[in-house]
């Protein structure tokens, strides 16, 4: 039993990609040694990474492979020896074996006897098995993106690799990673441990001689005690908290080896500019976490996150530079926010003009146009839903000037904000809080777990700009394609039909796809693509069963919120047995049809004959319920309705129990089938049962 | 490793902006570098100059470090703005190949500049470049300091459209920026850019340039002649595609004699290349590229770049 530990070190491997190398290079590993049969019994393996390094340390590896005895069976007895002599058959089977002809067995089986061979293999060691094979897995890790940097290009790497440390216990293990030998010495922190290497005496040592590196290299750990940090820095303004802000964590905690927090002021006149600005800057471009006093607003304080620990006097210094950064920035945003408000929006329209929007089909100004017409056809369908009062004027704005924050200072610099900076300036330039807060969540939600746009006037645009971006795209060939979707149309699809789902706009699939304008084949595939993505919607937004969300699409994937209620209403009641089993029947009714319509047999109605006693049942129950069920439905009560259905259970059991459907009489025939179409067809309104996966 | 230069003792006074230019010089030459002078044609950056656009191709080691004044016409602020600024300086490095200690010898020259890195944050950020007109990209870090860009550090993987074999790391150093930094003072314009050894008088950059990038912006953003830049831009291209024309005939000519194909200028080609780039930029600037003539624009010159650097790795070859 031995510990095995592996480090890698790297030049800083970029943030964002360190969690999942990590992830990977244990899995390797663990695979590796478990393949290789060298996990010990309490093997345990643990993953640290640091901006420099990757290594897992696993403990309980056994010194070598358990030796192995294989029992292999050769030609029968009489064959390989004549007279008790060996044959050339009995010899070649030994060397195959690779063993002395004196030592074959004879094996008696059912069929015979034969010869056989005892083979013994000795196990590789560790040492061997891990030098020859360990290699290729690390150098197999997944990076999104790679680079060369040796001379004649032998492999590609995130970045290079510097130093590779593989002990088993004390023992290095002879292996070579990117031209570079393991050996047992690591290298602590860039500046507080400096150049000198850290030798590694026993593999199990690893975190605690980093740590004296100034090195933690344990990733939970740096992320607590960055928490802690931030907390106790906070801690120093009255009332305050910093905001939380769990991908910020993510990344400075792989953005260090040995954390420490400093928290910086900066002057209250910048609290004039809006929070989005604010926050952005401090987050997105100088990975800041912000501060909020007691009532939640921004305080002008800002904590930073660093890579070091230093005295006071070094405390002094990265507080002051720091501060000198953010102010700078704050004072550009300030700058271009006033020089845009010389340019209201309104005058921004014609500028649109020099903003390409796609080049094959127009620029913004082109696309403003459209949306314009979209909105409106949507607006129209909206008025005769008395339940959703907006503002149709308002909403003109709104869409006409959604786009001229594309022009703006402010969004060239900070992109992210777009959309966010038309709303904060349609609010300063007076166009009123309807106008505003439409063109500001014009692009929520920006992903499945973001709100929709608050307002009525928000949700139409939010809506036309993006069925007018999947139409037009659609009709000049850039639908997407497999895992490639460049123009991100599947987001915006998405985001149409979490709006529906979401909102109270009476709006179906398919008349969005008419206010979109698409024509012709280029209309049936935005439909389709609408409607994959509500199953998507379903299934992985809602979390509905797949066949829950087939059986309710088929039944109808037009009304969002509707198959929605209808999912619900299905998923509550499909664990029931007497649903189970009208399932199960149903399926067997579809079957039947299928094979009637194969045969060409005619379906008759259930009036043209005297029915038997089930058939005429069900018939009579079927008819019973049918019209409650019917009404039901409208009213959408899906529940009530699929408790009704369930009801039918005795009737079809029994009829299914005693009724030959496929009778050999015609007429009888006929009058069977059409009576399982009726059934079919009054029961399948809220879901296609034939769907649903039973027992 | 290099004898110890006097710089790395510890130093009160924060340098001037010449000093900054000297250590940086005297570092990296201490370290086998060859020193240039800045590039002589108009250029967006240090990596357009060919010192690097055409060092790094072909097989052939090099290292080298210049100053470079760097124009980005859209960047101009009349002199207004304490931290942009149209003509910037960078020190430009190119490490071919890269040595196993790149990043080391880096920090080691930050202190030579007297940076204590035990008082200050440094982190390597993930940046990737990419140089569309040139044909090139790289992957590397943005250098941070106390939450400021101080270099950017590359590992440059292909220019000109070629692969790299070997690869080289560039490290540009702003020096506005980084002595803004190192003074401690809240505008480039209060640089100290010289300071008289007898006197103590100083000379800022704002007394050395305030006044041109104010010029130069008033030309840029009001002034550029937008027709008769198309021409100039028509015009620098047209020569440069004729005598590419020539070069790659000739070096496909196989009677040309091994004198006769070196005797082609790419340098000169190289040039008009870069004055259609400068050219583009003052186009940009002065708001006469839309969003969809700017792609086609780019790959205008790009392909010249292409072309020269694959007439260059066949001189080199022939």
């Amino acid at each position: 039993m031995a510990d095995f530990l592996l480090e890698i070190g790297l030049e800083e491997v970029p943030a964002r990609m360190i969690a999942g190398a990590e992830a990977e290079l244990g899995r390797r590993v663990n695979d590796l040694l478990s393949r290789e049969r060298l996990l010990g019994p309490g093997a345990k393996l643990t993953s640290y990474s640091t901006p420099r390094r990757l290594a897992v340390l696993v403990e309980d590896v056994l010194a070598s492979q358990a030796d192995t005895e294989e029992k292999l069976t050769g030609p029968s007895w009489k064959v390989a020896f004549k007279d008790g002599a060996p044959t050339a058959a009995a010899e070649a089977f030994a060397k195959k074996a690779g063993v002395p002809v004196a030592a074959l067995e004879k094996v008696t089986t059912a069929k015979g006897e034969y010869v056989g061979a005892t083979v013994k293999k000795t196990g590789r060691t560790a040492q061997e098995l891990l030098a020859s094979e360990l290699p290729k897995e690390v150098l197999g890790i997944y990076w999104a993106k790679n680079m060369y940097w040796r001379a004649g290009k032998p492999e590609r790497f995130v970045r290079p690799v510097r130093w590779v440390v593989a002990l088993l216990d004390s023992a290095v293990v002879p292996l070579e990673i990117a031209g570079i030998a393991a050996g047992n010495a690591s290298r602590g922190h860039r500046i507080l441990h400096g150049d000198h290497s850290v030798v590694l005496p026993l593999a199990k040592s690893y975190v605690e001689v980093m740590r004296k590196a100034f090195v933690v290299a344990d990733v939970a750990e740096r992320r607590q005690s960055i928490r802690k940090a931030l907390d106790k820095a906070t801690r120093t303004v009255a009332g305050a908290r910093w905001r939380e802000d769990e991908a910020l964590v993510e990344t400075v905690v792989h953005l260090t080896e040995w954390p420490s927090v400093v928290l910086g002021d900066f002057e209250a006149e910048y609290l004039a500019l809006p929070e989005e600005v604010l926050v952005t800057v401090m987050r997105d471009h100088q990975k800041y976490f912000a501060v909020e006093g007691a009532d939640g607003k921004l305080a002008p304080h800002f904590l930073t996150v660093l890579n070091i620990q230093v005295d006071a006097e070094g405390e002094a210094t990265i507080r002051h530079g720091n501060q000198k950064v953010l102010r700078a920035r704050f004072k550009d945003a300030r700058f271009f926010w006033e020089v845009d408000q010389k340019t209201p929006l309104a005058e921004r329209v014609e500028s649109l003009k020099s903003v390409t929007f796609q080049k094959e089909l127009g620029s913004y100004h082109w696309k403003t146009e459209e949306n314009l017409a979209v909105a409106e056809r949507l607006a129209r369908m909206l008025l005769s839903d008395y339940g959703v009062k907006f503002d149709s004027y308002r909403l003109k704005t709104a869409v006409k000037l959604a786009k001229t924050d594309l022009t703006t200072e402010l969004v060239k610099e900070f992109t992210e904000l777009q959309g966010v900076i038309g709303g904060l300036y349609a609010r300063a330039q007076g166009l009123g809080e309807t106008v505003a807060c439409a063109i500001y969540d014009q692009y929520r939600p920006a992903s499945t777990e973001d709100a929709i746009p608050s307002t009525v006037e928000g949700q139409v645009l939010g809506l036309a700009d993006r069925i007018q971006t999947i139409t037009a795209m659609f009709g000049i060939g850039n639908a997407p394609t497999g895992s490639k979707d460049p123009f991100a149309l599947r987001r915006a699809a998405n985001a149409i039909v979490k709006i529906l789902a979401e909102s109270k706009l009476q709006l179906t699939l398919a008349e969005v796809v008419e206010a979109g304008g698409a024509e012709g084949s280029n209309r049936d595939l935005v439909t389709a693509f609408l409607r994959e993505r509500l199953h998507f919607y379903l299934k992985d937004v809602c979390g509905f069963a797949y066949d829950v969300v087939n059986a309710v699409l088929v039944a109808g994937a037009n009304d969002v919120r509707d198959a929605i209620s209808r999912a619900d209403a299905l998923t509550a009641v499909r664990g029931s047995e007497d649903f189970a089993a009208i399932s199960a029947a149903f399926k067997r009714i579809k079957n039947i049809l299928r094979q009637a319509e194969e045969k060409q047999f005619a379906l008759g109605s259930p009036k043209d004959v005297t029915l038997s006693a089930e058939a005429q049942r069900l018939a009579d129950s079927a008819a019973a319920l049918a019209p409650e069920v019917a009404s039901l439905r409208q009213v959408r009560s899906y529940g009530e309705a699929l408790a009704l259905i369930a009801t039918l259970r005795p009737a079809v059991d029994a009829f299914f129990d005693k009724v030959m459907v496929l009778d050999p009489d015609e007429t009888v025939r006929g009058a069977h089938l059409g009576l399982i179409d009726e059934v079919l067809r009054n029961f399948s309104g809220i879901a296609d049962f034939s769907e649903m996966v039973t027992g | 490793m290099p004898p110890a230069t006097t710089s790395s003792s510890v130093q009160t006074a924060p340098l001037t902006f010449q000093e900054l230019l000297f250590r940086l010089q005297g570092f990296w030459a201490a370290r086998g570098c060859v020193l240039q002078q800045p590039y002589d044609v108009e250029v967006g950056a240090g990596t357009m100059a060919p010192e690097t656009f055409l060092r790094v191709l072909g097989p052939k080691p090099y290292r080298v470090g210049y100053a470079q004044p760097s124009r980005r016409p859209a960047d101009g602020r009349y002199g207004e703005n304490p931290n942009r600024l149209f003509r910037h300086t960078q020190f430009q490095l190119i490490l071919k190949p890269p040595p196993v200690n790149v990043q080391e010898l880096y920090l080691q020259s930050l202190e030579a500049i007297g940076i204590d890195l035990s008082k200050h944050d440094l982190k390597f950020e993930e940046d990737n470049w990419e140089g569309p007109t040139v044909g090139a990209w790289g992957v590397g870090w943005q250098v941070m300091m106390d939450g400021m860009e101080i270099t950017q550090f590359t590992y440059f993987q292909q220019c000109g459209g070629l692969d790299l074999d070997p690869i080289c790391a560039e490290l540009t150093y702003g020096l506005e920026r980084l002595c803004a930094f190192m003074q401690d003072v809240d505008s480039v314009y209060d640089v100290v850019w010289a300071r008289d050894p007898e006197t103590g008088a100083a000379v800022t950059y704002g007394d050395v340039r305030l006044t041109e990038e104010l010029q130069y912006s008033v030309y840029n953003f009001e002034e550029a002649d937008v027709p008769r830049l198309w021409e100039h831009f028509n015009s620098y291209e047209a020569e440069a595609q004729a005598l590419l024309a020539k070069g790659n005939a000739v070096l496909a000519d196989e009677n040309a004699t091994a004198q006769e194909k070196r005797r082609f200028p790419l340098m000169s080609t190289y040039e008009l290349a870069l004055k259609c780039s400068n050219l583009f930029n003052v186009l940009d600037a002065r708001g006469a590229i839309s969003v969809t003539e700017r792609v086609g624009m780019i790959g205008r010159i790009r392909n010249l770049a292409v072309g020269v650097a694959k007439i260059y790795a066949q001189q080199q070859a022939a």
